[in-house]
């Protein structure tokens, strides 16, 4: 399915003295089954626009359409259960839960949709050993690398079987030679039908082969290339 | 005053206080959100409103449970009280030491259901993507509102009435056949009438419900026959159910069978009935909106089941009180039939 | 249905996961919560068992006792009314009693002396309760005096103990016959302290009790169901009175509760917004944080509970002595009957449970609409 926005637009602190436009009129087309690359320096809006895409946050005006369905109109909680049926993240940060083992870590995303617990497990297990982490699957994730723990995000993101993967500066935290890693794996991804949204400044990111189409923003602008 | 002393009392009173506190502050944001709700805006004020919302569901959710367990508990405290006063030898007693004791227990069920037809119409809005019933939910809310104070000051009018000097009478007097009044009434009618008219209703429940399952329609008369199913079973177990429990032809009391010299055959019977009229009630109150477009599907789905479980809660009540009349030594038969 | 069970399922074991990351916090708040049910739990069931001990034993007390008022204060009663009281139909049973006080210098305590009403004792023979023996130090076979009003002093031998088990009540009793009462006392053989009269249809009393008002114009009778009447609502008002004087380690309490519900360390800020991120709705947040609140509340009501429990009943309430003790020199040593009902349990339950909720309504539903965006950057 193909995403495409309409002079999306997004506003914070509206109507007080620190009002921002961090998303000012953008209308884009993501095409199915596509590597893009969204390219800026940080403040051009980047990451706003994807937590919409990704539907973590609304536009204030505008419309998203996913495929034939709009998403932009729609309450929190369905935003929710979309995201989690159509949307995996992977965050800058990682943002693995500390404390918890990383299959615990993976499983996370599907607790609200209750599926059998063995079914889970299986899944979750399939995509560790997918990645090569079988290994390390009841550690806890504060022992594990930078890379491994990259690759525990992917799996996390995969965990409910997205359409759509959405990375915000995956390689902001990786060195040169596992982040040529990370878009080797986006490449297979994307051979595999998914969807591949990323936003980064980081050179080895928007020049990979992997990427179909660049992006660049600026101050909430789409650049014309 | 002394009275007040009593934990239970004061936990009831306690839970009154807070229940309203709850209930107004809910209102308060139904208010705001009545006034500027608009789904189709992005704007960060409607996304305020909307996790708003959340908290209102959670805070009546709460109110609802609450109300519910203060409603047993009110119940179950004055059966424990019945020996402080004179007179007094169960429940019935206690709450006739003032006015104010009937209305209190009535005005706890009306809240405990006005409470299950609110939570099922939350339930269907929030399913609901465009949250189509969110001001009908909220107006009904402001309804609810004050009737919730009213129960909450006339328990406490009771319960300051509460004096131990007054002698009061017991089911003994209040529901015998010679009395005035609409206990007497109920407890005067003669089973050859109130048997029929119980399982008569229950008969036309019963069918009603089945249309319903089949058709599709008519889920405001299957809840509307709750109701009345509901009223004939507390006028069948006043009249007639509780003689054949008691094995006594004259006591009438609704709540001696409560006790547990009788196996708590009341809870056998009071806790099916009155989950069966608040899900008939919930179920209504769901099948009126299936042309909602964003509500069809549940509604489809969920009202039937409703009313199914209900209609089993229902037959459940009546095997039990069949099963009660039947297994009892006392024969009314050649005196009644 | 079975969706909405694995699911919250799936929800406890995160909960539980969650809180044992946080042992620290966690513990602290399951202490005080669960000092709070020990507090109020003791309470009730002492006071409960109390209250049912006396019932119990008041089930054995005569239906009416008869005592004679001059002035407005308890006399002797003449013997020849037990002769009118004969006459009343419904009286199935009466006869006089004869007890009082008797002060002790030597200990400082007060006795309760009474005649035996079923034993035949010696006249110098009496029977003492655990409570004197053990504050006097005398055993059977000791030798036990008393002095009357007169200056004479009375010797009595130690025949036997009463029961251990009714100690409650009798632990300050001196049971001897009736002519070495009346030694003692001076109380002429024409008098008795006040009269018991047994009644044993129920619906009858109030009847009989009309009659003897009417025939005995200076006597006053006393109801057994007066007094456990009055026992009971004694037995409640002192409850409510300790609940009251507590009110104000509850506020404390739902005060605590709330701050540590708001009071969200960054850690736990940024694990909510990840959960947020990776799909869980506001309402699965918020039903989480509610099975936390749940397990804590659990977990301190059974501690409280239980802790109150063994409290009363296995150490008898050794925490409340000094209260109860006050200037009592006899004070007995007893066990109660364990007794539990469901409206002890409700009543508690939302005299802790409840506040807590109550207080963490708000905190909770403050977390849960975290923003997923802020974990984002």
């Amino acid at each position: 399915m193909d995403i495409q926005l309409t002079d999306v637009k997004k506003v914070f602190n509206q109507g007080r003295h620190n009002e921002f436009w961090a998303i000012r009129g953008i209308s884009l087309r993501i095409k199915a089954n596509s590597v893009t690359c969204l390219k800026g320096a940080s403040g051009s809006g980047k990451t706003t626009l994807l937590s919409m895409i990704g539907c973590l946050s609304r536009p204030s005006s505008g419309r998203i359409m996913l495929g034939e369905r709009m998403l932009s109109g729609l309450p929190e909680r369905f935003l929710t259960d979309i995201r989690r049926h159509t949307f995996g993240f992977i965050f800058q940060r990682f943002n693995l839960i500390q404390g918890l083992t990383v299959l615990e870590n993976v499983m996370l995303p599907a607790y609200p949709l209750a599926p059998r617990h063995t079914t889970l497990r299986d899944s979750a297990n399939r995509l560790l050993e997918h990645f090569g982490l079988g290994r390390v699957k009841d550690s806890p994730v504060q022992w594990l690398s930078g890379g491994e723990s990259q690759r525990v995000a992917i799996c996390r993101a995969l965990i409910n079987d997205p359409q759509i993967l959405l990375a915000d500066e995956p390689t902001a935290n990786l060195d040169t030679g596992i982040s040529r890693e990370f878009m080797g794996l986006v490449e297979d991804l994307r051979q595999s039908g998914k969807t591949i949204l990323i936003t980064s400044h980081d050179p080895i990111v928007f020049e990979s082969s992997a990427v179909q189409s660049v992006v660049e923003m600026s101050d909430g602008h789409l650049v014309k290339a | 005053m002394t009275m007040l002393f009593n934990p239970a009392i004061m936990a009831l009173i306690m839970v009154s206080i807070v229940v309203s506190a709850m209930l107004l502050t809910a209102a308060g944001f139904a208010i705001q959100v009545l006034l500027r709700w608009d789904i189709s805006s992005g704007s960060e004020g409607q996304l305020v409103l909307e996790r708003r919302t959340y908290l209102i569901s959670t805070l009546l959710t709460w109110v609802f449970a609450s109300e519910l367990v203060s409603l047993m508990l009110f119940v179950y405290n004055a059966e424990s009280m019945s020996g402080q006063f004179v007179g007094a030898m169960c429940a019935t007693g206690v709450l006739n030491v003032n006015a104010w004791g009937w209305p209190t227990l009535f005005l706890k069920i009306l809240v405990f259901f006005m409470g299950a037809v609110w939570l099922s119409i939350n339930y269907l809005d929030n399913q609901g993507f465009d949250y189509p019933l969110i001001r009908i939910k909220y107006w009904i809310l402001l309804l609810i509102t004050p009737l919730v104070f009213l129960e909450a000051f006339v328990q406490l009018q009771y319960f300051l009435g509460l004096n131990p000097a007054v002698i009061t009478s017991c089911c003994g007097a209040l529901f015998s056949t010679d009395a005035e009044g609409v206990a007497a009434e109920i407890s005067g009618l003669p089973p050859a009438a109130a048997l029929p008219l119980l399982y008569g209703t229950g008969l036309i429940l019963m069918l009603s419900g089945a249309w319903f399952l089949l058709r599709r329609k008519g889920s405001l008369f299957f809840a509307a026959t709750g109701g009345i199913v509901f009223v004939a079973a507390l006028v069948g177990i006043v009249s007639v159910i509780s003689l054949y429990i008691y094995e006594h032809p004259h006591h009438h009391c609704p709540f001696c069978i409560l006790k547990p010299g009788h196996d708590h055959a009341g809870y056998a019977l009071y806790i099916p009935l009155f989950i069966a009229t608040a899900l008939a009630f919930a179920s209504g109150a769901m099948g009126v909106w299936r042309e909602i477009p964003s509500l069809t599907d549940v509604v489809e789905r969920e009202a039937p089941r409703l009313a199914w479980i209900s209609m089993s809660l229902f037959a459940l009540f009546f095997a039990i009180a069949t099963a009660a009349v039947w297994r009892s030594n006392l024969i009314m038969e050649s005196v009644w039939w | 249905m079975m969706t909405f069970l694995r699911k919250q399922g799936y929800l406890l074991d995160f909960t539980l996961s969650s809180l044992l990351r946080r042992k620290g916090k966690n513990l602290g708040l399951l202490l005080v919560y669960a000092l709070i049910v020990f507090m109020l739990a003791s309470v009730m069931l002492f006071t409960h068992a109390l209250r049912k001990e006396a019932g119990l034993v008041l089930q054995g007390a005569p239906e009416i006792i008869v005592q004679r008022m001059v002035a407005g204060r308890h006399a002797m009663i003449p013997a020849d009314y037990l002769e009118s009281i004969g006459k009343v139909r419904g009286v199935s049973g009466k006869r006089g009693r004869l007890w009082g006080y008797f002060y002790d210098p030597a200990v400082g305590a007060n006795y309760t002396v009474m005649v035996a009403p079923d034993r035949e004792l010696a006249v110098n023979e009496v029977v003492i309760g655990r409570g004197i023996s053990r504050t006097r130090g005398i055993g059977i076979g000791d030798y036990f005096s008393l002095r009357s009003d007169d200056g004479k002093t009375f010797v009595f031998q130690v025949g036997a103990l009463l029961d251990a088990e009714s100690e409650l009540f009798n632990a300050d009793l001196v049971l001897m016959s009736g002519k070495a009462f009346r030694k003692l006392t001076g109380i002429s053989e024409g008098q008795f302290t006040d009269i018991v009269l047994e009644v044993r249809n129920p619906r009858e009393v109030g009847k009989v009790a009309e009659k003897l008002a009417a025939k005995l114009p200076d006597t006053r009778p006393i109801l057994r169901d007066e007094i456990l009447r009055t026992y009971d609502s004694l037995f409640a008002w002192r409850q409510g009175i300790v609940f009251v004087l507590l009110a104000g380690s509850l506020l404390a309490f739902v005060i605590f509760a709330w701050d540590k519900a708001s009071g969200l360390s960054a850690e736990e800020k940024r694990e909510i917004g990840i959960l947020k991120a990776v799909g869980w709705e506001t309402g699965d947040v918020l039903r989480m944080k509610f099975w936390e609140g749940a397990v804590i509340s659990f977990s301190a009501f059974v501690i409280g509970y239980v802790a109150a429990y063994l409290h009363v009943f296995y150490s008898s309430a050794v925490l409340f002595e000094p209260v109860l003790k006050g200037w009592s020199v006899l004070y007995p040593q007893f066990s109660l009957v364990p007794f539990v009902d469901g409206l002890q349990l409700a009543t508690l339950f939302f005299f802790t449970v409840f506040p807590y909720i109550v207080a963490t309504i708000i905190p909770i539903w403050q977390t849960s609409i975290t923003d997923p965006d802020a974990v984002m950057r």
